[in-house]
């Protein structure tokens, strides 16, 4: 019974690329921002190693100082929204319904379209290095974003592939929020979830209130741009500081989105692998809430040396000093978790502890930018990229990468190389520090950030050439690291369902899992209830994997789906439409597609959610 | 829950059409009364509290009532008062970061 | 063997939850904060510049509260005329549904036409007044609009500061949103408000024109109109907030 005026079946495509492209399974989604974000990582990898190769020597001349300009700008957009966000996000889609015992998300369709429109948005912004790309940082400060001093559509596509992945990430953010409240399995209670679950969550929460903060920022650019409004406009009395107001509103609990996911995988690694529940779950629970509420009253400290005047100084840094408490509160309980454990190093808890580790040290440099009058020396040079580093690297980078080792049995139902794992966390761990601790010591003599060049007899030429050396150490890392993964996930040992003696629910099932992932939703009776069951502490059954099949008549799963891809389509051409809003008929692309877009929505919201008429895809 | 049965909603908990008009009427009398208020120039910054206690509670009618959240369970209620405090909260910081006085 | 046997059909809107509430209104409240969020920045833009501009016009030239606070009522009675849709929609009353369903959208749209002349009289707004008459009022003391402040001082005085009686004023004084940082900040706070009720008005029409069609809006199926429905109250809240702060504190001669 279609409630559209032509009927258009479902797709059914069981292979290939519209199985790709129609997709609902949030297991496939997640492979799919897994692989990509891995694409867009080699290429803000690329743009960092070009970068280091300019600043290896004293005055090179390998790369001009507009392609510089466009390479610092790219790699800090591209790290921060292609790479580390969509990379949390190929967990959250793969790993969360595992862990509360769901079957899928709350809103498969709109799951898929938050993956379109992430590729949507990242390609329009890889692409704008085709006639240059934005070059004004990856904070796109006012006034040199204004149209009078960067009237080259290099800011319009960063201003609008922002806006496209808000879009994403936005709507995968409320489709997580709804499924972790509402999806559990009976007797998961909140404080029953997986640590991942849980900071992912939070996450989530943060997400959906921060982005439309930076939203509106790049609205006002867009109109100060294209109409010439006067949101920044000096000359009318706007103030250039309201940008970076907004901005970092947005951007502080930004940096708390990207570094909660990879906290709560650490959160889930070290007790797997010290055999120990995690040391104070409530107070690691509590601490991620505070750090996000807290998130939202340190932002100005970005902002210490713009003269924002002694009062909001001093506020700011109290604040900011504050919010290492509960970040401390975590690394105590990590190391409680630890302590007296059971310890086997694996490459998955190697890179964990190797978090705590750095990110111990970006926290550290961190407390030193929170006060202001430290902070005067410190801002713009580049004992800010050695703290930035720290904690996004050597913190969150890491803590997704034992992620991707912890799970990759389950997702690939492969085993990897440990021996690899362990080569490739060593040149991590190595090449990290070989990298990026010499920059504390050029910022701490007066290096500052975003030159292309400097001349020679500052002081700064060695340990520049050691930073760079500690990337090629860095890249042989990831080469390691991808021979791995390929090698594995093609002809790898078989991965059991259970190869770590886990404690979660994702352990409890095949690996890969079967595509309706359980065949009985569980029944939760504790935290770590995997765990319990197998030590014979829950009465239950241990589900034997593989088994009758006899269960799976009953299953009903969410069918694939055109139209998240076609609404996806559209706003991409929308989007092109907005930057190219000249070409042909003035706004006709843009029209052209939201108009497809609309189409997109309207036939989304008709299709049922599921066909009564069909049977189970099984 | 209260087990009083409240003659201004039916059994099922929701308002009758009665209730909504009458909230539609308060609407309207409070609304007039704001404009009413705009043009007693003498009671000058004292405006700033009314009017923003008189809109707060126009406000609150349409979400308790017409939104259901009176009625709803709490969730909604967080997940809808979350933003709106964290918004107004990050209005107010502004303000005093560019010491617009209110 | 205690063998808890627990499927989950994933029917659409029957599918057991663990809260017992549905996911698309979860959903929609959660947008419903994020959008607070939306706002909050703009009209947190628009305190932050207002009295910043620097030349006219100001709110107190072109604002009109007698026309604005009939728009305002009509959006205020259209969130009745909303909530007594879906309130027949659950008696099974499809009639007076689409009556009060098209009344909302229609009331909606009135809204919209009155934003509609708002900016285009704003865009248009003229100044024209006899610098005598302008001279007595000053002299009696009587509060004069801002934009008329300025053009006396620039035309109805001579180098000595003297009055020239016979001269009057006629200038173009519009306000667009290049204009100043009222024309921005007032433009886009609003412009996007009147965006979300057009998109409002698209969807409620919708509703009304799929009613039409067997079995799409129906008593069981009524959260597809409740959603909506919370869409367009929050619309209404939102202008709640703009009409006051905007223009009541905006124009407020007491200040």
């Amino acid at each position: 019974m279609s409630t559209l005026p032509i009927a258009i079946p479902r797709p059914v495509h069981p292979t290939g690329l519209w199985n790709w492209l129609t997709t609902i399974d949030h297991k496939k989604i997640g492979v799919l921002y897994g692989v990509t974000a891995f694409i867009m990582f080699i290429s803000g990898g690329i743009e960092a190693t070009l970068m280091r190769i300019q600043l290896s020597q004293p005055e090179l001349d390998i790369v001009s100082a507009a392609v510089f300009n466009q390479l610092f700008t790219m790699h800090g957009t591209t790290m921060i929204f292609l790479a580390i966000m969509p990379l949390g996000a190929a967990f959250f889609n793969f790993v969360i319904p595992l862990q509360i015992g769901a079957r899928d998300v709350a809103f498969p369709r709109l799951n898929a379209f938050s993956y379109w429109v992430f590729l949507a948005g990242a390609l329009m912004l890889k692409l704008s290095w085709i006639g240059g790309a934005t070059d004004a940082g990856w904070f796109g400060y006012a006034p040199l974003t204004s149209i009078d001093q960067n009237p080259g559509k290099g800011i319009d596509f960063w201003i609008i592939s922002l806006q496209v992945l808000g879009i994403a990430s936005l709507a995968a953010s409320f489709n997580f929020i709804v499924t972790i409240i509402n999806m559990r399995a009976p007797g998961m209670t909140m404080m029953r979830l997986p640590l991942f679950t849980w900071m992912t969550f939070i996450t989530a929460i943060l997400l959906i209130l921060a982005f439309p903060v930076i939203t509106v920022a790049l609205i006002e650019l867009t109109f100060d741009r294209y109409f010439g409004f006067n949101f920044f406009n000096v000359s009318r009395g706007g103030s250039v500081v309201l940008w970076q107001h907004l901005f970092w509103v947005f951007g502080h609990p930004e940096v708390y989105i990207l570094i909660l996911p990879g906290m709560g995988i650490v959160s889930e690694v070290l007790p797997v692998f010290s055999r120990k529940p995690l040391f104070g779950y409530t107070t690691v629970v509590l601490a991620g809430i505070i750090i996000a509420v807290m998130g939202w009253m340190v932002w100005s400290h970005h902002m210490f040396t713009v003269g924002l005047g002694p009062l909001a100084n001093a506020v700011f840094t109290i604040t900011t000093m504050l919010i290492a408490v509960p970040t401390g509160i975590k690394v105590f309980n990590w190391i409680g978790t630890i302590w007296g454990g059971s310890i086997k190093i694996t490459t998955p808890m190697a890179f964990s502890l190797g978090f705590i580790a750095m990110f111990l040290i970006g926290g550290i440099s961190g407390v030193m930018h929170a006060v202001s009058a430290s902070d005067a020396q410190q801002q713009d040079t580049y004992f800010i990229p050695a703290h930035l580093h720290y904690v996004l690297f050597g913190g969150a980078i890491m803590a997704l990468t034992s992620g991707i080792y912890y799970w990759f049995p389950k997702f690939s139902g492969k085993m990897f190389n440990e021996k690899m794992g362990m080569l490739h966390f060593w040149l991590m761990m190595i090449g990290q520090n070989v990298t990026f601790f010499p920059m504390h010591f050029v910022g701490m003599d007066g290096m500052p950030r975003r030159i292309y060049t400097y001349t020679e007899g500052m002081g700064w030429d060695l340990w520049n050439l050691v930073s760079t050396l500690g990337v090629f150490i860095l890249i042989a890392g990831f080469v390691v690291f991808i021979l791995n993964m390929v090698k594995s996930w093609k002809s790898g040992p078989e991965a059991p369902g259970d190869p770590w003696d886990g404690r979660t629910l994702e352990w409890s099932i095949p690996s890969p899992p079967p595509e309706y992932n359980f065949k009985e939703i569980p029944v939760v009776r504790s935290l770590d209830d995997w765990w319990n069951t197998k030590q014979g502490g829950n009465f239950k059954e241990i589900p034997v994997a593989g088994g009758s099949g006899d269960e799976e008549h009953s299953i009903h799963l969410p069918q694939p789906s055109y139209w998240p891809f076609v609404t996806a389509l559209g706003l991409f051409i929308a989007a092109y439409g907005v930057v190219f809003n000249q070409l042909f008929v003035p706004w006709a692309i843009a029209i052209i597609g939201t108009f497809i877009g609309f189409v997109g929505v309207y036939a989304w919201s008709l299709e049922p959610v599921n066909d009564p008429d069909e049977e189970s895809t099984h | 829950m209260s087990q009083e049965i409240n003659p201004s909603e039916a059994h099922t908990g929701h308002p009758t059409a009665g209730m909504y008009f009458k909230i539609a009427m308060i609407l309207s009398v409070v609304t007039a009364i704001e404009v009413g208020i705009f043009y007693l120039t003498w009671l000058s910054y004292w405006i700033i509290p009314i009017l923003f206690v008189l809109s707060a509670g126009k406000f609150t009618l349409v979400a308790m009532y017409y939104m259901h959240l009176k009625f709803d369970h709490k969730l909604f209620s967080l997940l809808f008062v979350g933003g709106f405090v964290l918004a107004t909260s990050v209005i107010f910081a502004l303000i005093f970061l560019f010491q617009v006085w209110l | 063997m205690a063998q808890e046997h627990t499927t989950t059909e994933n029917h659409g809107e029957h599918e057991a939850t663990s809260t017992g509430l549905n996911h698309r209104k979860m959903l929609m409240w959660a947008f419903l904060g994020s959008d607070c969020m939306f706002f909050g920045s703009l009209i947190a833009t628009y305190l932050v510049y207002q009295g910043k501009s620097l030349s006219g016009p100001l709110p107190i030239d072109v604002f009109d509260i007698p026309v604005t606070s009939v728009s305002t009522f009509v959006l205020l009675m259209s969130s009745m005329s909303m909530v007594l849709a879906y309130s027949a929609l659950n008696r099974g009353n499809m009639k007076a549904f689409r009556i009060w369903m098209v009344s909302t959208a229609i009331m909606g749209s009135t809204f919209i036409g009155f934003q509609v002349y708002e900016f285009s009289s704003f865009s248009t707004n003229h100044i024209h007044f006899e610098c005598s008459e302008i001279a007595e009022k000053i002299h009696d003391g009587e509060n004069i609009k801002a934009g008329q402040d300025y053009f006396y001082q620039k035309e109805c005085l001579d180098q000595n500061g003297l009055l020239k009686a016979d001269h009057h004023v006629d200038e173009e004084y519009g306000l667009k949103p290049q204009t100043n940082l009222f024309g921005t900040t007032f433009f886009t706070l609003t412009g996007f408000h009147g965006a979300h009720v057009t998109l409002g008005v698209i969807w409620l029409l919708s509703i009304f024109f799929l009613s039409f069609k067997k079995g799409v809006i129906t008593r069981e199926k009524n959260l597809d109109v409740d959603l909506a429905a919370l869409y367009w109250h929050f619309v209404d809240v939102v202008w709640i907030v703009i009409f006051t702060v905007v223009y009541l504190f905006g124009v407020f001669e007491g200040f």
